[in-house]
């Protein structure tokens, strides 16, 4: 990988870079939210940086220390930290605690219920407090690696060891358990409810039916699948974790059994990053280069949003209307561009 | 990638419980040396020391779905440098402190195997403490004390105020029998020098400059053969098994060997590569660590690789150099070696 020289982007690809508004951050990126029409770039340590597409960056400080997973629901951000501690920022960048860890552990994951209920995990436990401040926990054999909330119900997906954990926090039944070895760390509904996807320690995701738990096994990856998203409708999950976007297709009641998934955006680099458009079957991807592309499914034609200048690209994010994509890399540097 | 030197050096401490590895870890912590640490210890509370990040861990050893039953990882640690990494540059080198009854394999083997863990980290070296009054009775009834031992690149041999200079040799006979090539340092209370147990590069395949037992230590200035111990005679594994050289004991250990092969003659790489890579996929749970430097028949470069069960890593070293002996060396450190059918594997790819 160290000895390709790119040189310039082939001609053929249609370039859009000098249409992005270029905001160099100068801190890691871990995240990036839009609350509204600015983008919320969620620091590898302690602080959030607000940028308008104006290019004004303001910064608001959340955590003495590393920020481990950040969740957004459109109006707010969550954010855990090293620091034990969970903090929601709301548009205006006004912060407040929600909880702090008694033993001041650190908060891995974070995910929020669209009625406002908001789950997190330390260790092996895993929280939930509904809006009206009730908090309650769950704990799992291993470290909870992932947390999704189903998109129906109050239902937590929790990922651990050998793996996951489907808990009905407001019943009293007994927890699910859909088992398959190994690490499950990141976890996802598919929009529709019907498929639960996480992605392994090892370079593999793993699927369920949720109707009758039938295994999907996604292999074949030479890389830790570190970022998926689901494409407009649920139609398709593309994933990270190879040299080109592997979009595994869920339009069939069967997911993607016995299918092949679509391999997009072929580039010299590993893909970092993807975010699928809210509203179209187009995707942003980020790679390993610096490198990043907007896809479209259907045919896999690709659009050049940022040269590769050598750095990860690490978040990738579009505004709910998807008219705005933002984007931020691991040495600092971020953009926001208006489609 | 980044360069090893780029990576950030990561230590295991080992020891049996009451060993003395807290003590240790606090006079690393506490002395002079203007380096912050980041350390993974499984209990709170003992160690109080605010420049350093302090991370609670709880061992959690995952078996790796690649069909290989000794391929463990520590899941919790993979998650950890996860986090860690993102406060890169506020700590200078990781401190892993294992429980008492680990096993530091899982340990070492997150960093062969984990991609992202071995971008951005490396193994520096497993450290063990071990208690001069106790370790005799533990090798005997503990098996993950045998294991620590087995394991170690540096051994801190602690509290030896407690016992007498024949039972010092004795534990230290006890020590040799299973790992002679680990360094012994002989304390109390862990006072040790920060050099002796940190940025000792073990894992560095660069730094296998020379495979030798360690028997020089300080005060043990009396010269002797060491290599007649382990090659050119009988092995009779029983227990107890004793014989005095010059007022020193060897033992050896029942269950847990070393074993040294060496040849003056070049090595087939054709020959070598592929048994190597058979012998660790078929006996890889019995050999703990693993070295060699290999001279290979028209092959100026020194060849050089280590291991940690069935993990091997190895590279062209250097070249040899101009009046060097090109001489090839392997160590072995396990349980239950199949001595005879090693030797004759070995024997097997000198080119003749």
């Amino acid at each position: 990988m160290k000895e390709f020289d790119p040189g310039e982007a082939p001609s053929s690809i249609v370039s859009i870079t000098d249409r992005v508004k270029q905001l160099p951050l100068g801190a890691a990126v871990g995240a990036v939210h839009f609350l509204g029409d600015r983008a919320f770039f969620v620091g590898a340590e302690e602080s959030v940086a607000i940028a308008t597409l104006e290019g004004e960056i303001t910064r608001t400080e959340t955590h003495f220390g590393a920020i481990l997973c950040a969740a957004s629901d459109g109006k707010r951000l969550v954010t855990g930290g090293d620091d034990g501690k969970l903090i929601a920022t709301d548009a205006k960048g006004e912060t407040a605690t929600i909880a702090t860890d008694a033993k001041r552990r650190w908060i891995d994951n974070v995910a929020l219920h669209g009625d406002g209920t908001v789950a997190w995990s330390a260790g092996k436990t895993a929280f939930v407090r509904n809006p009206k401040g009730e908090e309650k926990t769950f704990e799992v054999p291993s470290t909870v690696g992932g947390l999704a909330f189903a998109p129906k119900g109050l239902r937590l997906a929790i990922a651990h060891y050998n793996g996951v954990t489907l808990w009905f926090p407001n019943m009293a039944a007994n927890p699910e358990f859909l088992e398959w070895a190994g690490s499950h760390l990141a976890v996802s509904f598919s929009p529709d409810n019907k498929f639960l996807v996480t992605a392994m320690h090892e370079a593999a995701m793993h699927g369920w039916r949720l109707a009758d738990n039938r295994h999907m096994r996604m292999s074949g990856y030479p890389g830790r699948v570190r970022s998926m998203s689901w494409s407009v409708g649920g139609k398709g999950l593309a994933t990270s974790g190879a040299d080109t976007v592997i979009v595994w297709p869920f339009t069939s009641k069967d997911g993607p059994m016995g299918k092949e998934p679509a391999m997009l955006a072929p580039m010299p680099a590993r893909v970092a990053v993807v975010a699928c458009h809210p509203k179209n079957d187009i995707m942003a991807v980020g790679y390993a280069d610096g490198t990043v592309l907007m896809v479209r499914l259907e045919d896999g034609a690709e659009i050049l949003v940022r040269r590769n200048t050598g750095t990860t690209v690490s978040a990738l994010g579009w505004n709910a209307k998807g008219t705005l994509l933002a984007f931020g890399t691991e040495d600092g540097d971020a953009g926001i561009l208006e489609m | 990638m980044a360069e090893a030197s780029q990576k950030i050096p990561v230590t295991v401490l080992t020891g049996y419980l009451g060993a003395g590895k807290t003590t240790l870890l606090n006079r690393i912590l506490s002395e002079n040396h203007g380096k912050k640490y980041a350390v993974i210890v499984n209990e709170f509370g003992e160690i109080g020391i605010d420049n350093d990040l302090i991370i609670g861990a709880d061992e959690e050893v995952f078996e790796m779905n690649n069909g290989c039953v000794c391929c463990t990882v520590r899941g919790d640690l993979v998650r950890i440098m996860d986090g860690l990494m993102k406060r890169k540059g506020k700590f200078d080198a990781i401190i892993v402190e294992t429980t008492g009854l680990a096993d530091p394999a899982p340990v070492a083997q997150t960093f062969f195997v984990d991609e992202d863990v071995q971008k951005n980290a490396r193994l520096d070296a497993v450290v063990t403490v071990a208690d001069a009054k106790w370790l005799s009775d533990r090798l005997k009834d503990a098996p993950e004390a045998k294991n620590q031992i087995a394991f170690a690149d540096v051994i801190v041999l602690n509290k030896t105020d407690l016992v007498s200079k024949p039972e010092l040799a004795e534990v230290e006979a006890r020590i040799r029998g299973i790992n002679p090539y680990a360094k012994l340092h002989r304390t109390e209370r862990c006072q040790v020098g920060l050099t002796d147990v940190l940025e000792r590069g073990a894992f560095d395949l660069d730094r296998i400059l020379e495979i030798e037992p360690d028997f020089l230590e300080a005060g043990d200035d009396h010269d002797h053969d060491h290599d007649h111990h382990h090659h050119d005679h009988d092995h009779h594994h029983h227990h107890d098994h004793d014989h005095g050289h010059g007022g020193l004991k060897h033992y050896h250990d029942e269950d847990m060997q070393s074993l040294s092969l060496r040849s003056e003659k070049p090595l087939d790489p054709t020959k070598f590569m592929p048994w190597l890579q058979n012998l660790v996929a078929t006996e890889g749970q019995k050999i703990l660590r693993s070295k060699g430097i290999l001279a290979f028949t028209g092959d100026d470069d020194r060849y050089v690789f280590q291991g940690v069960h069935m993990m091997l890593e190895g590279d062209h070293q250097r070249k040899w150099k101009d009046g060097e002996k090109r001489e090839s060396r392997v160590v072995f450190i396990g349980r239950e070696l199949p001595e005879q059918a090693i030797r004759d594997g070995f024997e097997q790819c000198i080119t003749t």
